[in-house]
């Protein structure tokens, strides 16, 4: 550990904040990710208008909900938490690390780069179906046995067109450079953060690869599976979680103000993360032909790591301490202890529902799509929300124009989500009963009527919470005049 | 080395990754590797074939248009292309591919699924599927005719009351009676789907659609 006095010495010739983070790439990073975000949720809207038979737009072959629900999915994954957390690494690394990143203008070209692979991508799963009969496709894929696809690939996630994947790859490889290199000039030990987010970008290169090569190319049927099943975990848990809890650990000590309750929890954390969170892949396919001991393995796993991350979340709880009172005067910290209350509740469901037992009802049903949107918008978009809260005013130089906007998209957000989390979780239960029970198929989707309309609702009201935000920044960045008065440290602009 | 640049760099980040994909990866992929992975030419049947011609027999000008005649090469080709369309307009995220051997779905669908049942091209990523809105498909074919499937396709609230199911004109040239090939491709992957099992689950007994 450094000592005070080294301490000292280093924040005496610590350099500038303006020579270490680009503050206008981040700005970028996050009008892309917002964009992403708004494009991911209209398409969700879409699916959930498909299915209550309120779709106005039925039949249109570029606006086909089948298409769109892989708009949702990735715009979510590649548009906004990828963009969102790179814009946020070029503020934390820099700053953590004392380092610039490797090369600004490598930094720009990642950034061109990477929004050019988001939008082909879109561009690919919506118009490669109407493309998809050429006979060259068609030569290739009977000479060499390849699946090729002009539009989305049949893995989540893992969507993204085969002519896109090597482009995706190295972007992935450049970013890693770019970040690794301010983290491997800083000296001493590393701060959490720059624990997670090294093996992040680890992770996530190998992740990506894994997923996006194997099963298209290497192996087919049940082991295809497996590796499938792999894969979609580990970009939750190896891409994902890592960036989000570095953030966590970054952002959460200086809005307080003090230190991270427990470093030993912090490193149990880390590490039983690390060991058992890519162990689990095959948990998504249980009861599959997947031998049944991988089946086990995987699902004891599963239930290990929920140890793991309740020591991650008593760690914060403890770091929140006596300033329990900052969850509500700070906008930014509710945001970030909510995200980690759904966190748990995710993880805790996660330990239920893995076991064969839950499987054998909830497999297959609306369930598991309440679940991921729990993790997915109920703690890093969340989490997000919270980051962008704290920086936009400093990156912008003023403070938010209104801070009873930003209060309506913690709510509507936070509500709506929860909302549409026990919505779905309770349409699941009735799903897997109506199947096992036989009775006709009409039974499951007519019976999931309400549930379903329920969701509708429970989505507009997150986009809604969405525009307030978009409206707020747009206001904010032109330099309206504040609405109001604002007395809450969060508003403040940066010093 | 808990702290470490290095520690976290090759233990956490290439160390445990690699533990974990020899265990959730390399071991199936081991155990399976010997297993010959069918091409479609392969996987075409007798009763898939039979479909195929009925499609020809049903719909002659479109099919002379579009695969020209019933024969097992282009059977083999239609059904490359059917999945593909399957794939892309992302009909797997609404219909499995996966009985499992529990909640009665054996009684419902047929016989549970088995791993020599997804060696083959067309299961390039496998589609066991992640939710089902609708029903699960990998026993599917056979189970409705070639008519059926057109015209649900086409409007799917046509024969299917209540179906959230959306429309998919564009497999067809102006009406339900007209699949383009597009649309026959698709047709033809959904009746090959469980045609390899010895018996169809429901209509076994009907000599055209066993093939004989």
């Amino acid at each position: 550990m450094t000592s005070r006095s080294q301490t000292a010495a280093a924040v005496h010739d610590r350099p500038a904040h303006g020579d270490l983070v680009d503050e206008r790439i981040i700005l970028c990073y996050y009008v892309a990710a917002l964009t992403f975000l708004t494009v991911s949720m209209l398409a969700g809207i879409l699916m959930a208008l498909q299915l209550v038979h309120w779709n106005p737009l039925n039949g249109v072959e570029l606006l086909s909900p089948g298409r769109w629900r892989m708009i949702h999915t990735n715009a979510v994954a590649y548009g906004f938490l990828a963009n969102a957390f790179l814009g946020t690494l070029h503020w934390a690394v820099p700053r953590l690390t004392f380092h610039k990143v490797a090369s600004r203008p490598l930094s720009w070209f990642i950034f061109v780069a990477w929004q050019a692979i988001v939008g082909l991508t879109a561009i690919g799963i919506i118009v490669g179906p109407t493309f998809q009969d050429q006979p060259w496709l068609l030569d290739l894929a009977k000479q060499w046995r390849l699946p090729m696809n002009l539009g989305a690939q049949g893995l989540e996630w893992g969507e993204t067109p085969f002519w896109i994947d090597p482009v995706a790859l190295l972007g992935l490889a450049l970013v890693a450079v770019n970040f690794m290199v301010p983290i491997g000039r800083s000296k001493g030990p590393m701060y959490v953060s720059l624990w997670y987010f090294m093996a992040a970008f680890v992770w996530t290169f190998l992740t990506y690869a894994m997923g996006n090569l194997l099963p298209e190319y290497a192996v087919a049927g049940t082991s295809a599976g497996a590796i499938g099943g792999l894969f979609i975990h580990d970009l939750v848990g190896l891409f994902v979680t890592p960036l989000g809890w570095g953030l966590m650990y970054y952002f959460v000590p200086i809005l307080l103000k003090r230190p991270i309750w427990s470093h030993g929890l912090s490193l149990v954390g880390f590490w039983g993360l690390a060991f058992f969170y890519p162990l689990q892949g095959i948990h998504h396919f249980l009861y599959t032909p997947i031998p049944m001991f991988l089946q086990y393995g995987a699902v004891i796993s599963t239930i290990a790591v929920e140890l793991v991350v309740a020591t991650v979340v008593i760690n914060f709880f403890g770091t929140l301490g006596k300033k329990g009172s900052e969850f509500f005067t700070n906008l930014p910290i509710r945001y970030f202890y909510t995200g980690m209350v759904f966190y748990f509740i995710t993880c805790f469901q996660c330990a239920l529902q893995v076991t064969l037992t839950f499987q054998k009802l909830i497999h297959f049903t609306d369930w598991v799509v309440g679940h991921a949107h729990l993790v997915m918008f109920g703690v890093f978009s969340l989490w997000l929300f919270g980051i962008m809260t704290y920086l936009f005013p400093r990156l912008l130089g003023r403070p938010w124009y209104s801070r009873t906007l930003c209060e309506y998209h913690y709510w509507l957000s936070s509500v709506g989500l929860f909302v549409m989390f026990l919505d779905l979780t309770l349409a699941g239960v009735f799903q897997g009963w109506y199947w096992a029970s036989l009775q006709p198929w009409d039974a499951s989707t007519d019976g999931s009527q309400p549930f379903w309309i329920t969701r509708v609702f429970a989505g507009l009201t997150m986009f809604a919470g969405l525009l307030c935000f978009l409206f707020n920044l747009w206001m904010t960045w032109r330099g309206a005049e504040a609405a109001e008065r604002s007395t809450s440290q969060f508003a403040a602009a940066a010093t | 080395m808990f702290e470490s640049k290095s520690g976290i760099f090759f233990i956490a980040g290439i160390g445990f990754f690699l533990l974990a994909f020899l265990g959730n990866g390399a071991v199936p992929m081991l155990m399976y590797k010997d297993r010959h992975e069918q091409t479609a030419e392969e996987v075409v049947n007798k009763k898939v074939l039979n479909q195929f011609a009925d499609l020809a027999e049903r719909y002659p000008e479109q099919f002379r248009a579009a695969f020209g005649e019933a024969s097992a090469e282009r059977c083999a080709e239609a059904l490359r292309l059917g999945r593909q369309i399957y794939v892309g307009e992302g009909c797997w995220h609404c219909h499995s591919q996966f009985v499992r051997p529990v909640s009665n779905e054996s009684r419902r669908y047929g016989p549970v699924s088995k791993t020599e049942e997804y060696d083959n091209e067309l299961q390039r990523p496998v589609l066991f599927g992640t939710r089902r809105v609708g029903p699960d498909l990998s026993r599917e074919g056979g189970r409705r005719g070639n008519d059926w499937h057109a015209v649900h396709f086409y409007r799917p609230r046509t024969v299917s009351n209540n179906s959230p199911m959306p429309e998919y004109p564009w497999f067809f040239d102006g009406g339900p009676d007209k699949p383009n090939r597009r649309g026959l491709a698709l047709i033809t992957y959904v009746q090959w789907l469980g045609s390899w099992l010895d018996e169809y689950p429901y209509y076994e007994e009907l000599a055209e659609v066993k093939g004989e």
